[in-house]
C-alpha cells in the first residue's frame, strides 16, 4: 500500500515537468530511432564522421562549434595521425609572440575548432542574426536530436493558411514546419548531393540531416557512452546490493514480526 | 552524556578515547541502543535519505567549487569545461544537479508524511518548525544554484524570482537592489550567490543537527501516532533501523542513478543550455519543478485587493482577528474587552466575510474608497499567498490541535489531507503551464485559484474546525497490543483461508 502511494506520488511529481517542455505551436518533430537512445545506446562512427563532414563543409561556413578540440575527434573512430591532419586543414591565430605581434599559424590536434567570425557581433552582421554555437544545440533544444534533424529537413513552402494568418514571409526569412513559430532566418542549408560521401551512403537531405544531429548529438554529449555504460554497471552493483541488504534486514527483523 | 554513567569499551584505544571525550559513548546511546518505535513504515527512511543527500550535495558542490568560476563572462564555459575536460566532472555535475531534485522529492514526501501522521503535534512542534526552517533554506539554496550556471534560464529565473521583493511595499526596491548588487542580475549577483551558495548547505546542515537533536529529546512519532510506552514497543535503532534504512536508501538511489545516467537533462530546461544573454528573453521562464506548486500560488493571484475585500477576509476570521486584538488591548492599555470563546473560524462568520469579499471583488473599482482603491496589487498578492503558504507550516501545531497524531484514526481529514496533497501536485502542474494556457477553454489561473483556495482553506479553515469537532477512531492501547492484535488477525485469516481450501 505505502510503496504503491510512494511510486505514485513520483510518477504525479515526475510527470507534470515533462508536459512543460512539450509547450509551443510546432509540431513535434518525428522520432528517429537513433543508435545512442535508450541505456545501452551507443554512437555510430561512420554517421559521426559523415555528419562531421557537412559540418566541415555546409554548417561551419556560419555556425561556430568552439567548445570542440581537434584532439576530441579520435571518439568518431579517427586516429592520432587522421586528427592532426584535419587539423592542419586550418589555420588559427595564435600570440601574441615574442614581439608582442599576433599570428597565423596551422592548427594543431590541441586547438579548437576556428570560429567562422571573430564574434558574436560580426557573426550577426553578416546573418542578421546570430548563427549559435553549435556544440550544445542537441542539449539546448527540447526532443535534442530529433529537434536538430527536423529543421534541417523541415523546410518548405510557407502553406496558404499561415500566409493569410502572418502575412507573406519577408526577406531573409524562410518557412520551417518544425521551428517554434515557423520563421527561420536560416536559408535551406541542404540540398541532394551538395556533399559527396565516401562510404556509399545516400547523398539526400534527409540522411545529411541525421547524420549532422549524430554528429551534434556526440558533440554535446560526448561523455554519453561512459556515461550509460558507467549507469548500468552502477544500476546492477544497486540490484544487488539492494538484495543482500533486504535479506539482511528481513533476517534482522525475523525475530521482531 | 556525562562520563559518570558512561560503560567501557572492551577496545583499549575507544575506551581511552571514550573516557577523555565521550564521542562514542554518545553515538552508541544516539544511533546505537536509542528506543525507536517498532511500527515504522517506509515513508519514515526519508529523513535519513534527506540526510544522506544534503551529505551528496556538500561533498560533490565543494569538488565542483574546485573547478567553478564565479564570472558572468566566464561562469558558462567553466561548467561546460567540468562537463568536458574534468575527469569524472560530467558525473560530478550530473550527481548534484539531479540531486536537488532527489534532496526535494525526499524531502517533499518526508514534510507530507510529517502531516498525514500528526508529527508536527506536541511535543514535536519545534521539531517541526525546524524542518520548516530548513525547507525555507533548502529553497533559497536551490534557487541561487540554479543561478550559479548561467544560462538563460538561470538568468531570467533570477530576475523573476528577486524582481518579486519589489512588491514589498516602501524597502522593496532597496531589497532588490542589495540582492542584485545593482541594477539588474549581473556580475555583483552572480558572485554573492556563488558565495551564499557556498554558505548556505553549512547553515542548513547546523539546523538539520537542531532538528535531530529535536528528535533525540523527544523520540520518534509513528505511524499510530500513539506514545511509546516501555521497551515492548521499540526496538534499537541498531540494526533494525539502521538495516531498514538501508534497504530503503538504496531502492531511492537505484532511482536516483537511473536519472543521473540515463536521463541527466529530464529534469532541467534545455534553455539553461544556452548562455544567459540579456537581451534575449526565453518564451517561457519556468522555475525548477520542486518549486511549481508555490509557483502556481504566486501566479493565480491575478486580482488587485480592495478595502471591501480586505475587510471580508478579516470578518472571515474575525473570532481569531478580535480575540487577537483584544488580548493586545489588554496588554498595553489595560482594557478588558468581551471576546470569543474560541477563536476557531466559526461557519456564519465565514459565510458572511466570504460573501462580502465576493461583493468587493465584483464591484471593484466601482465604489469610491471601498473598492477603487487598491490595498495590495496583484504582485504583492501573489508574493504574500506565495510565502504564505509555506509560512503557514509554521504554526501548523497550533492550527491543528485534534488530541489525535496519526491519520489513520481521523476518518474526516484523512480523505481531506489525500486532497490537499492531490491539490499540490496539480498546482505544480498548473505551475509548469504557460501564463496564457486554458482548460476546456477556462483560463488556467482559475483552476490554480480555486487550488490555492483549497490549499489555505484546509490549514486556516478545515483543521481548526475539525480540531474542535472531528470525533476520531479509538486507538490501539499501545503499539505492542496493535502488532500482536494484526499477528492473531492474519493468522486467524489465514486459518480459515486453509480450512476453505480444504
Amino acid at each position: 500500500m505505502s510503496v504503491r502511494i510512494f511510486l505514485t506520488v513520483l510518477a504525479l511529481v515526475i510527470a507534470p515537468f515533462n508536459i512543460a517542455h512539450a509547450a509551443g505551436d510546432a509540431p513535434k518533430p518525428p522520432e528517429q530511432g537513433w543508435s545512442f537512445n535508450g541505456p545501452f545506446g551507443t554512437y555510430d562512427k561512420a554517421a559521426m564522421q559523415r555528419g562531421l563532414k557537412v559540418y566541415r563543409e555546409v554548417c561551419s561556413a556560419c555556425h561556430s562549434m568552439k567548445r570542440i578540440y581537434f584532439r576530441n575527434l579520435q571518439a568518431l573512430g579517427y586516429t592520432e595521425d587522421q586528427v592532426k591532419n584535419i587539423a592542419a586543414e586550418y589555420s588559427v591565430t595564435d600570440g601574441p609572440d615574442a614581439d608582442g605581434e599576433m599570428f597565423e599559424r596551422t592548427a594543431k590536434a590541441s586547438d579548437r575548432f576556428p570560429s567562422p567570425y571573430p564574434n558574436k557581433n560580426a557573426a550577426k552582421a553578416a546573418n542578421g542574426v546570430y548563427p549559435p554555437d553549435l556544440s550544445l544545440i542537441k542539449k539546448a533544444r527540447a526532443n535534442g536530436a530529433d529537434y536538430v534533424a527536423a529543421i534541417l529537413s523541415g523546410y518548405s513552402e510557407a502553406p496558404a493558411e499561415f500566409t493569410e494568418h502572418n502575412g507573406p514571409l519577408l526577406d531573409g526569412q524562410y518557412y520551417n514546419k518544425y521551428m517554434p513559430g515557423h520563421v527561420i532566418a536560416m536559408a535551406p542549408p541542404l540540398s541532394d548531393d551538395i556533399v559527396a560521401y565516401e562510404d556509399g551512403a545516400p547523398q539526400t537531405v534527409d540522411q545529411y540531416s541525421r547524420d549532422v544531429a549524430h554528429f551534434l548529438s556526440w558533440a554535446a554529449e560526448p561523455e554519453m557512452e561512459v556515461r550509460k555504460r558507467t549507469g548500468v554497471q552502477v544500476i546492477l552493483f544497486l540490484l544487488v546490493f539492494f538484495g543482500i541488504m533486504y535479506g539482511i534486514k528481513k533476517k534482522i527483523w525475523a525475530d521482531v514480526h | 552524556m556525562g562520563s559518570a554513567e558512561r560503560e567501557k569499551f572492551d577496545n583499549p584505544t575507544i575506551e581511552w578515547i571514550d573516557s577523555r571525550l565521550p564521542i562514542f559513548s554518545l553515538l552508541q546511546k544516539e544511533y546505537g541502543v536509542f528506543p525507536t518505535p517498532r511500527n515504522f513504515n517506509y515513508f519514515w527512511n526519508f529523513g535519513a535519505i534527506a540526510g544522506v543527500m544534503l551529505v551528496t550535495m556538500i561533498i560533490t558542490g565543494i569538488v565542483l567549487a574546485m573547478h567553478y568560476t564565479g564570472d558572468t563572462q566566464q561562469s558558462f564555459d567553466s561548467v561546460e569545461r567540468i562537463m568536458r575536460d574534468v575527469n569524472g566532472g560530467w558525473l560530478i555535475r550530473y550527481i548534484h544537479s539531479n540531486g536537488a531534485s532527489f534532496f526535494f522529492l525526499a524531502v517533499y514526501i518526508h514534510i507530507f508524511r510529517g502531516m498525514y501522521y500528526g508529527s508536527y503535534k506536541a511535543p514535536r512542534e519545534i521539531l517541526w518548525m525546524l524542518g520548516v526552517v530548513i525547507f525555507l533554506l533548502m529553497m533559497a539554496t536551490a534557487f541561487i544554484g540554479y543561478v550559479l550556471p548561467w544560462g538563460q534560464m538561470s538568468l531570467w529565473g533570477a530576475t523573476v524570482i528577486t524582481n518579486l521583493f519589489s512588491a514589498i511595499p516602501l524597502v522593496g526596491d532597496s531589497i532588490v537592489t542589495l540582492l542584485w548588487g545593482g541594477f539588474s542580475v549581473d556580475n555583483p549577483t552572480l558572485t554573492r550567490f556563488f558565495a551564499l551558495h557556498y554558505l548556505l548547505p553549512f547553515v542548513i546542515f547546523a539546523v538539520v543537527f537542531l532538528h535531530i537533536w529535536a528528535l533525540h529529546v523527544t523520540g520518534s512519532n509513528n505511524p499510530l501516532g500513539i506514545d511509546t510506552k516501555g521497551p515492548q514497543d521499540t526496538l534499537p535503532f541498531h540494526p533494525y533501523y539502521t538495516m531498514k534504512d538501508s534497504v530503503g536508501l538504496i531502492a531511492f538511489l537505484i532511482v536516483y542513478a537511473m536519472f543521473v545516467f540515463f536521463l541527466p537533462n529530464s529534469l532541467g530546461h534545455p534553455d539553461n543550455y544556452i548562455p544567459a544573454d540579456p537581451l534575449v528573453t526565453p518564451p517561457h521562464i519556468v522555475p525548477e519543478w520542486y518549486f511549481l506548486p508555490f509557483y502556481a500560488i504566486l501566479r493565480a493571484i491575478t486580482f488587485e485587493t480592495n478595502l471591501v475585500m480586505l475587510a471580508g477576509f478579516g470578518v472571515m476570521f474575525l473570532p481569531f482577528f478580535w480575540n487577537f486584538g483584544a488580548a493586545i488591548a489588554k496588554m498595553l492599555v489595560g482594557m478588558k474587552l468581551p471576546t470569543f470563546e474560541a477563536m476557531t473560524p466559526k461557519p456564519i462568520f465565514l459565510a458572511v466575510g466570504f460573501i462580502i469579499a465576493a461583493l468587493g471583488f465584483v464591484l471593484h473599482g466601482m465604489i469610491p474608497l471601498l473598492t477603487n482603491v487598491t490595498i495590495l496589487d496583484a504582485k504583492l498578492g501573489g508574493v504574500i499567498a506565495m510565502f504564505g503558504s509555506i509560512l503557514i507550516w509554521f504554526v501548523l501545531p497550533w492550527l491543528d490541535a485534534h488530541p489525535i497524531r496519526s491519520a489513520r484514526f481521523r476518518p474526516v481529514m484523512r480523505p481531506l489531507f489525500i486532497l490537499l496533497v492531490a491539490i499540490f501536485l496539480f498546482l505544480g502542474y498548473a505551475g509548469a503551464k504557460s501564463a496564457d494556457a486554458t482548460l476546456f477553454g477556462i483560463p488556467f489561473s482559475i483552476f490554480a485559484l480555486i487550488a490555492t483556495g483549497y490549499y489555505f482553506a484546509y490549514f486556516l479553515i478545515i483543521l481548526p474546525i475539525l480540531a474542535k469537532t472531528e470525533k476520531g477512531l479509538e486507538l490501539p492501547p499501545s503499539i505492542h497490543e496493535d502488532i500482536l492484535a494484526k499477528e492473531k488477525a492474519k493468522e486467524a485469516s489465514n486459518k480459515t483461508k486453509a480450512e476453505a481450501a480444504k
